[in-house]
Protein backbone atom coordinates (compact mmCIF):
# COMPACT_ATOMS: atom_id res chain seq x y z
CA UNK A 1 0.00 0.00 0.00
CA UNK A 2 1.28 3.43 -0.91
CA UNK A 3 1.36 6.15 1.74
CA UNK A 4 -0.64 8.32 -0.69
CA UNK A 5 -3.53 5.87 -0.23
CA UNK A 6 -3.38 5.71 3.58
CA UNK A 7 -6.22 8.18 4.25
CA UNK A 8 -8.06 8.04 0.90
CA UNK A 9 -9.14 11.04 -1.18
CA UNK A 10 -10.76 12.23 -4.40
CA UNK A 11 -10.15 15.66 -5.89
CA UNK A 12 -11.28 17.31 -9.09
CA UNK A 13 -11.08 20.76 -10.66
CA UNK A 14 -12.80 21.74 -13.89
CA UNK A 15 -12.89 24.83 -16.09
CA UNK A 16 -16.05 26.47 -17.43
CA UNK A 17 -16.81 29.72 -19.19
CA UNK A 18 -15.17 32.42 -17.03
CA UNK A 19 -15.58 30.15 -14.04
CA UNK A 20 -14.20 27.02 -12.45
CA UNK A 21 -15.30 24.31 -10.05
CA UNK A 22 -13.25 22.41 -7.51
CA UNK A 23 -14.62 19.43 -5.58
CA UNK A 24 -13.51 16.74 -3.16
CA UNK A 25 -14.87 13.81 -1.21
CA UNK A 26 -15.38 14.12 2.56
CA UNK A 27 -13.91 10.92 3.96
CA UNK A 28 -10.97 10.68 6.34
CA UNK A 29 -9.96 7.09 6.85
CA UNK A 30 -7.08 5.05 8.16
CA UNK A 31 -6.83 2.44 5.45
CA UNK A 32 -10.26 0.77 5.43
CA UNK A 33 -11.49 2.27 8.72
CA UNK A 34 -13.47 5.51 8.37
CA UNK A 35 -12.59 8.10 11.03
CA UNK A 36 -14.42 11.25 9.95
CA UNK A 37 -17.10 11.93 7.36
CA UNK A 38 -16.78 15.70 7.12
CA UNK A 39 -13.08 16.08 6.42
CA UNK A 40 -11.96 19.16 4.54
CA UNK A 41 -9.50 18.80 1.67
CA UNK A 42 -10.27 22.01 -0.23
CA UNK A 43 -9.13 25.30 1.20
CA UNK A 44 -9.85 28.86 0.16
CA UNK A 45 -6.69 30.90 -0.30
CA UNK A 46 -8.54 34.04 -1.34
CA UNK A 47 -11.87 34.81 -3.05
CA UNK A 48 -10.66 33.66 -6.47
CA UNK A 49 -8.13 30.99 -5.55
CA UNK A 50 -8.69 27.52 -4.10
CA UNK A 51 -6.32 24.74 -3.15
CA UNK A 52 -7.16 21.04 -2.86
CA UNK A 53 -4.74 18.64 -1.22
CA UNK A 54 -5.06 14.90 -1.85
CA UNK A 55 -2.90 12.22 -0.27
CA UNK A 56 -1.74 11.90 3.34
CA UNK A 57 -4.06 13.92 5.58
CA UNK A 58 -1.38 15.10 8.02
CA UNK A 59 0.73 16.50 5.19
CA UNK A 60 -2.34 18.13 3.63
CA UNK A 61 -2.99 19.94 6.92
CA UNK A 62 0.66 20.90 7.37
CA UNK A 63 1.00 22.10 3.77
CA UNK A 64 -2.19 24.14 4.00
CA UNK A 65 -0.94 25.89 7.15
CA UNK A 66 2.43 26.69 5.57
CA UNK A 67 0.84 27.96 2.34
CA UNK A 68 -1.70 30.17 4.09
CA UNK A 69 1.11 31.61 6.21
CA UNK A 70 3.15 32.41 3.10
CA UNK A 71 0.16 33.87 1.30
CA UNK A 72 -0.71 36.13 4.24
CA UNK A 73 2.87 37.46 4.30
CA UNK A 74 2.61 38.08 0.53
CA UNK A 75 -0.67 39.99 1.02
CA UNK A 76 0.92 42.19 3.69
CA UNK A 77 4.04 42.83 1.63
CA UNK A 78 2.36 43.41 -1.75
CA UNK A 79 -1.07 44.67 -0.63
CA UNK A 80 -2.79 42.41 -3.18
CA UNK A 81 -3.84 38.80 -3.62
CA UNK A 82 -1.60 36.29 -5.31
CA UNK A 83 -2.24 35.30 -8.94
CA UNK A 84 -3.04 31.59 -9.41
CA UNK A 85 0.06 31.11 -11.57
CA UNK A 86 2.25 32.63 -8.87
CA UNK A 87 0.60 30.55 -6.18
CA UNK A 88 1.18 27.37 -8.22
CA UNK A 89 4.87 28.23 -8.40
CA UNK A 90 4.91 28.84 -4.65
CA UNK A 91 3.35 25.43 -3.98
CA UNK A 92 5.78 23.83 -6.42
CA UNK A 93 8.77 25.45 -4.72
CA UNK A 94 7.52 24.48 -1.26
CA UNK A 95 7.16 20.86 -2.35
CA UNK A 96 10.52 20.67 -4.11
CA UNK A 97 12.19 22.09 -1.00
CA UNK A 98 11.50 18.65 0.46
CA UNK A 99 12.72 16.77 -2.63
CA UNK A 100 14.30 13.87 -0.71
CA UNK A 101 11.67 13.59 2.03
CA UNK A 102 8.52 14.86 0.39
CA UNK A 103 5.09 15.83 1.65
CA UNK A 104 2.94 12.93 0.50
CA UNK A 105 0.38 15.14 -1.20
CA UNK A 106 -0.78 15.80 -4.71
CA UNK A 107 -2.17 19.33 -4.80
CA UNK A 108 -4.82 20.71 -7.14
CA UNK A 109 -4.89 24.48 -7.65
CA UNK A 110 -7.78 26.34 -9.24
CA UNK A 111 -8.26 30.07 -9.54
CA UNK A 112 -9.36 33.02 -11.61
CA UNK A 113 -6.43 35.03 -12.97
CA UNK A 114 -6.16 38.30 -14.88
CA UNK A 115 -9.45 39.25 -16.62
CA UNK A 116 -11.03 36.36 -14.70
CA UNK A 117 -9.40 33.73 -16.89
CA UNK A 118 -9.74 30.33 -15.19
CA UNK A 119 -6.52 28.55 -14.24
CA UNK A 120 -6.27 24.96 -13.07
CA UNK A 121 -3.20 22.95 -12.32
CA UNK A 122 -2.01 19.91 -10.43
CA UNK A 123 1.42 18.65 -9.48
CA UNK A 124 3.09 15.61 -7.99
CA UNK A 125 4.45 15.40 -4.48
CA UNK A 126 7.77 16.99 -5.47
CA UNK A 127 6.22 19.93 -7.28
CA UNK A 128 6.28 19.03 -11.00
CA UNK A 129 3.49 21.21 -12.37
CA UNK A 130 0.95 19.89 -14.83
CA UNK A 131 -1.23 22.56 -16.40
CA UNK A 132 -4.51 21.68 -18.10
CA UNK A 133 -7.13 23.52 -20.14
CA UNK A 134 -10.10 21.33 -19.21
CA UNK A 135 -9.88 19.39 -15.92
CA UNK A 136 -7.44 17.94 -13.41
CA UNK A 137 -7.96 15.11 -10.91
CA UNK A 138 -6.06 13.64 -7.96
CA UNK A 139 -6.38 11.12 -5.14
CA UNK A 140 -7.14 7.44 -4.74
CA UNK A 141 -10.16 7.77 -7.05
CA UNK A 142 -8.13 9.52 -9.76
CA UNK A 143 -8.36 6.68 -12.27
CA UNK A 144 -12.15 6.58 -12.25
CA UNK A 145 -12.24 10.38 -12.13
CA UNK A 146 -10.23 10.55 -15.36
CA UNK A 147 -12.80 8.33 -17.09
CA UNK A 148 -15.79 10.22 -15.74
CA UNK A 149 -14.36 13.64 -16.58
CA UNK A 150 -13.18 12.50 -20.01
CA UNK A 151 -16.72 11.49 -20.96
CA UNK A 152 -18.65 14.29 -19.22
CA UNK A 153 -16.55 17.38 -19.89
CA UNK A 154 -17.69 19.97 -22.43
CA UNK A 155 -15.83 23.21 -23.13
CA UNK A 156 -17.30 26.57 -22.04
CA UNK A 157 -19.96 25.38 -19.61
CA UNK A 158 -21.91 27.93 -17.58
CA UNK A 159 -21.55 27.74 -13.80
CA UNK A 160 -24.73 25.74 -13.07
CA UNK A 161 -23.98 23.12 -15.73
CA UNK A 162 -20.39 22.99 -14.54
CA UNK A 163 -21.56 22.29 -11.00
CA UNK A 164 -23.76 19.43 -12.23
CA UNK A 165 -20.96 17.94 -14.33
CA UNK A 166 -18.35 18.11 -11.57
CA UNK A 167 -20.75 16.68 -9.01
CA UNK A 168 -21.83 13.77 -11.21
CA UNK A 169 -18.23 12.98 -12.14
CA UNK A 170 -17.20 13.01 -8.46
CA UNK A 171 -20.12 10.95 -7.16
CA UNK A 172 -19.88 8.27 -9.86
CA UNK A 173 -16.11 7.99 -9.40
CA UNK A 174 -16.01 7.64 -5.61
CA UNK A 175 -18.54 4.80 -5.81
CA UNK A 176 -15.83 2.76 -7.56
CA UNK A 177 -13.23 3.56 -4.89
CA UNK A 178 -13.26 2.03 -1.41
CA UNK A 179 -11.02 4.70 0.13
CA UNK A 180 -12.95 7.83 -0.80
CA UNK A 181 -16.56 8.90 -0.66
CA UNK A 182 -19.07 9.93 2.03
CA UNK A 183 -20.57 12.62 -0.17
CA UNK A 184 -18.77 15.58 -1.64
CA UNK A 185 -17.85 19.21 -1.17
CA UNK A 186 -18.14 21.40 -4.28
CA UNK A 187 -17.11 24.99 -4.87
CA UNK A 188 -18.16 26.80 -8.05
CA UNK A 189 -16.36 30.09 -8.46
CA UNK A 190 -17.43 32.84 -10.87
CA UNK A 191 -15.97 36.37 -11.03
CA UNK A 192 -18.77 37.64 -8.78
CA UNK A 193 -19.56 34.83 -6.36
CA UNK A 194 -18.47 31.60 -4.69
CA UNK A 195 -21.09 28.88 -4.44
CA UNK A 196 -20.34 26.16 -1.93
CA UNK A 197 -22.42 23.00 -1.78
CA UNK A 198 -22.30 19.79 0.22
CA UNK A 199 -23.29 16.67 -1.72
CA UNK A 200 -24.86 13.56 -0.34
CA UNK A 201 -23.95 10.42 -2.19
CA UNK A 202 -23.75 6.81 -1.18
CA UNK A 203 -22.99 7.29 2.49
CA UNK A 204 -21.30 3.94 2.96
CA UNK B 1 -4.68 -3.54 23.48
CA UNK B 2 -5.21 -0.15 24.99
CA UNK B 3 -8.72 1.22 24.75
CA UNK B 4 -9.40 4.90 24.13
CA UNK B 5 -12.93 6.15 23.62
CA UNK B 6 -14.56 9.54 23.28
CA UNK B 7 -18.24 10.48 23.06
CA UNK B 8 -19.71 13.96 22.83
CA UNK B 9 -23.16 14.71 24.22
CA UNK B 10 -25.22 17.89 23.92
CA UNK B 11 -23.56 19.39 27.02
CA UNK B 12 -20.36 17.46 27.69
CA UNK B 13 -17.62 15.22 26.34
CA UNK B 14 -17.02 11.77 27.83
CA UNK B 15 -13.42 10.56 27.65
CA UNK B 16 -12.64 6.95 28.49
CA UNK B 17 -9.41 4.94 28.78
CA UNK B 18 -8.62 1.41 29.88
CA UNK B 19 -6.87 0.92 33.25
CA UNK B 20 -4.38 -1.81 32.35
CA UNK B 21 -0.74 -0.90 31.78
CA UNK B 22 0.68 -3.65 29.60
CA UNK B 23 4.09 -4.72 28.41
CA UNK B 24 3.78 -7.48 25.88
CA UNK B 25 1.35 -10.03 27.30
CA UNK B 26 2.02 -8.98 30.92
CA UNK B 27 -0.19 -6.60 32.86
CA UNK B 28 2.06 -4.42 35.02
CA UNK B 29 -0.61 -2.26 36.65
CA UNK B 30 -4.39 -2.24 36.91
CA UNK B 31 -4.93 1.39 37.88
CA UNK B 32 -3.19 3.22 35.06
CA UNK B 33 -4.58 6.61 34.14
CA UNK B 34 -4.12 7.31 30.42
CA UNK B 35 -5.64 10.76 30.65
CA UNK B 36 -4.23 14.14 31.61
CA UNK B 37 -6.00 17.40 32.46
CA UNK B 38 -4.66 20.27 30.35
CA UNK B 39 -6.84 23.02 31.81
CA UNK B 40 -10.20 23.18 33.63
CA UNK B 41 -12.15 22.47 30.41
CA UNK B 42 -9.79 20.29 28.35
CA UNK B 43 -8.82 16.67 28.86
CA UNK B 44 -6.47 14.55 26.79
CA UNK B 45 -6.33 10.76 26.55
CA UNK B 46 -3.28 9.05 25.08
CA UNK B 47 -2.08 5.65 23.91
CA UNK B 48 0.88 4.32 21.96
CA UNK B 49 4.51 3.52 22.74
CA UNK B 50 5.17 3.30 26.48
CA UNK B 51 7.72 6.06 27.10
CA UNK B 52 6.48 8.39 24.36
CA UNK B 53 2.92 8.66 25.64
CA UNK B 54 3.71 10.09 29.07
CA UNK B 55 6.63 12.18 27.85
CA UNK B 56 4.60 13.82 25.12
CA UNK B 57 1.45 14.36 27.16
CA UNK B 58 3.40 15.89 30.06
CA UNK B 59 5.13 18.19 27.57
CA UNK B 60 1.74 19.29 26.21
CA UNK B 61 0.28 19.69 29.72
CA UNK B 62 3.25 21.77 30.87
CA UNK B 63 3.05 24.05 27.86
CA UNK B 64 -0.71 24.60 28.12
CA UNK B 65 -0.22 25.36 31.82
CA UNK B 66 2.54 27.82 30.93
CA UNK B 67 0.19 29.50 28.45
CA UNK B 68 -2.51 29.81 31.13
CA UNK B 69 -0.06 31.41 33.58
CA UNK B 70 1.46 33.83 31.07
CA UNK B 71 -1.81 35.03 29.59
CA UNK B 72 -4.20 34.72 32.52
CA UNK B 73 -6.50 32.86 30.14
CA UNK B 74 -6.91 29.25 29.18
CA UNK B 75 -6.51 27.97 25.63
CA UNK B 76 -9.81 26.85 24.10
CA UNK B 77 -10.10 23.15 23.24
CA UNK B 78 -9.84 23.88 19.50
CA UNK B 79 -6.72 26.00 20.01
CA UNK B 80 -5.25 23.24 22.17
CA UNK B 81 -5.97 20.72 19.40
CA UNK B 82 -4.13 22.93 16.89
CA UNK B 83 -1.17 23.28 19.25
CA UNK B 84 -0.95 19.53 19.82
CA UNK B 85 -1.20 18.84 16.09
CA UNK B 86 1.60 21.29 15.38
CA UNK B 87 3.87 19.65 17.97
CA UNK B 88 3.08 16.14 16.71
CA UNK B 89 3.58 17.17 13.08
CA UNK B 90 6.96 18.66 13.91
CA UNK B 91 7.90 15.49 15.77
CA UNK B 92 6.79 13.29 12.84
CA UNK B 93 9.53 14.71 10.60
CA UNK B 94 12.21 14.52 13.28
CA UNK B 95 14.90 11.89 13.87
CA UNK B 96 12.83 10.16 16.56
CA UNK B 97 9.10 10.81 16.18
CA UNK B 98 6.65 10.37 19.05
CA UNK B 99 4.44 7.31 18.58
CA UNK B 100 1.34 8.64 20.35
CA UNK B 101 -2.34 8.54 19.48
CA UNK B 102 -4.61 11.04 21.18
CA UNK B 103 -8.17 11.99 21.92
CA UNK B 104 -8.81 15.52 23.08
CA UNK B 105 -12.10 16.26 24.79
CA UNK B 106 -13.26 19.66 25.89
CA UNK B 107 -15.99 22.19 26.36
CA UNK B 108 -15.40 25.63 24.86
CA UNK B 109 -15.44 28.11 27.77
CA UNK B 110 -17.11 30.82 25.67
CA UNK B 111 -19.58 29.05 23.38
CA UNK B 112 -20.11 26.23 25.93
CA UNK B 113 -20.00 23.80 23.02
CA UNK B 114 -18.57 20.34 23.72
CA UNK B 115 -15.92 19.08 21.31
CA UNK B 116 -13.82 16.02 20.61
CA UNK B 117 -10.68 15.83 18.50
CA UNK B 118 -9.12 12.69 17.09
CA UNK B 119 -5.37 12.79 16.45
CA UNK B 120 -3.14 9.93 15.36
CA UNK B 121 0.65 9.60 15.56
CA UNK B 122 0.94 11.03 12.03
CA UNK B 123 -0.67 14.24 13.35
CA UNK B 124 -3.82 13.94 11.27
CA UNK B 125 -6.44 15.86 13.21
CA UNK B 126 -10.20 15.71 12.88
CA UNK B 127 -13.04 17.08 14.96
CA UNK B 128 -15.50 14.25 15.43
CA UNK B 129 -18.73 13.49 17.33
CA UNK B 130 -17.31 10.23 18.70
CA UNK B 131 -13.99 8.45 18.31
CA UNK B 132 -11.88 5.50 19.33
CA UNK B 133 -8.25 4.42 19.08
CA UNK B 134 -6.79 0.95 18.76
CA UNK B 135 -8.80 -2.27 18.77
CA UNK B 136 -11.72 -0.44 20.37
CA UNK B 137 -12.40 1.06 16.93
CA UNK B 138 -13.44 -2.32 15.55
CA UNK B 139 -15.97 -2.99 18.32
CA UNK B 140 -17.24 0.44 19.32
CA UNK B 141 -17.50 2.59 16.17
CA UNK B 142 -20.36 0.48 14.80
CA UNK B 143 -22.27 0.79 18.09
CA UNK B 144 -21.67 4.54 18.12
CA UNK B 145 -22.66 4.82 14.44
CA UNK B 146 -26.00 3.29 15.30
CA UNK B 147 -26.81 4.99 18.61
CA UNK B 148 -25.02 8.34 18.72
CA UNK B 149 -26.64 11.66 17.92
CA UNK B 150 -25.23 15.13 18.67
CA UNK B 151 -28.30 16.01 20.74
CA UNK B 152 -28.09 13.10 23.22
CA UNK B 153 -28.07 13.80 26.95
CA UNK B 154 -25.14 12.94 29.19
CA UNK B 155 -27.07 10.02 30.69
CA UNK B 156 -27.80 8.63 27.23
CA UNK B 157 -24.10 9.07 26.41
CA UNK B 158 -23.21 6.94 29.43
CA UNK B 159 -25.80 4.33 28.36
CA UNK B 160 -24.13 4.10 24.95
CA UNK B 161 -20.75 3.92 26.67
CA UNK B 162 -22.05 0.94 28.68
CA UNK B 163 -22.97 -0.79 25.41
CA UNK B 164 -19.42 -0.15 24.18
CA UNK B 165 -17.65 -1.40 27.30
CA UNK B 166 -19.90 -4.48 27.44
CA UNK B 167 -19.01 -5.28 23.85
CA UNK B 168 -15.30 -4.77 24.57
CA UNK B 169 -15.50 -7.13 27.55
CA UNK B 170 -17.30 -9.65 25.40
CA UNK B 171 -15.00 -9.52 22.37
CA UNK B 172 -11.51 -8.45 23.43
CA UNK B 173 -9.32 -11.48 24.22
CA UNK B 174 -7.41 -9.67 26.97
CA UNK B 175 -8.92 -8.19 30.14
CA UNK B 176 -8.17 -4.46 30.11
CA UNK B 177 -8.91 -4.16 33.89
CA UNK B 178 -11.74 -1.68 33.80
CA UNK B 179 -12.15 1.85 32.58
CA UNK B 180 -11.30 5.36 33.69
CA UNK B 181 -14.32 7.47 32.78
CA UNK B 182 -13.97 11.23 32.88
CA UNK B 183 -16.54 13.80 31.87
CA UNK B 184 -15.68 17.29 30.68
CA UNK B 185 -18.87 19.17 31.48
CA UNK B 186 -19.99 22.78 31.79
CA UNK B 187 -18.68 22.90 35.38
CA UNK B 188 -15.30 21.33 34.77
CA UNK B 189 -13.84 17.84 34.71
CA UNK B 190 -15.02 15.03 36.96
CA UNK B 191 -14.29 11.34 37.16
CA UNK B 192 -17.09 8.85 37.67
CA UNK B 193 -16.75 5.27 38.87
CA UNK B 194 -17.33 2.67 36.19
CA UNK B 195 -18.39 -0.73 37.43
CA UNK B 196 -17.28 -3.57 35.19
CA UNK B 197 -17.72 -6.43 37.66
CA UNK B 198 -21.02 -7.48 36.10
CA UNK B 199 -20.38 -10.71 34.21
CA UNK B 200 -20.84 -10.40 30.45
CA UNK B 201 -22.00 -13.50 28.65
CA UNK B 202 -20.03 -14.54 25.62
CA UNK B 203 -22.06 -14.25 22.42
Amino acid sequence: MSIFEYNGSALIAMVGKNCFAIASDRRLGVQLQTIATDFQRIYKVHDKLFLGLSGLATDAQTLYQRLVFKHKLYQLREERDMKPETFASLVSALLYEKRFGPYFCQPVIAGLGDEDKPFICTMDSIGAKELAKDFVVAGTASESLYGACESMFKPDMESEELFETVSQALLSSVDRDCLSGWGGHVYVVTPTEIRERILKGRMD
Amino acid sequence: MEVLLGITTSTSTIVVASKAAMRGATILKTSDDKTIILNPHTLMAFSGEAGDTLNFSEYIAANTALYSMRNDAHLSPSATASFIREELARSLRSRKPYNVNLLLGGVDPISKEPGLWWLDYLASSARVPYAAHGYAQYYCLSILDKHHHPSISEDRGLEILRMCTDELQRRLPIDFKGMTVKIVGQEGIREIPWDMSRPIMAA
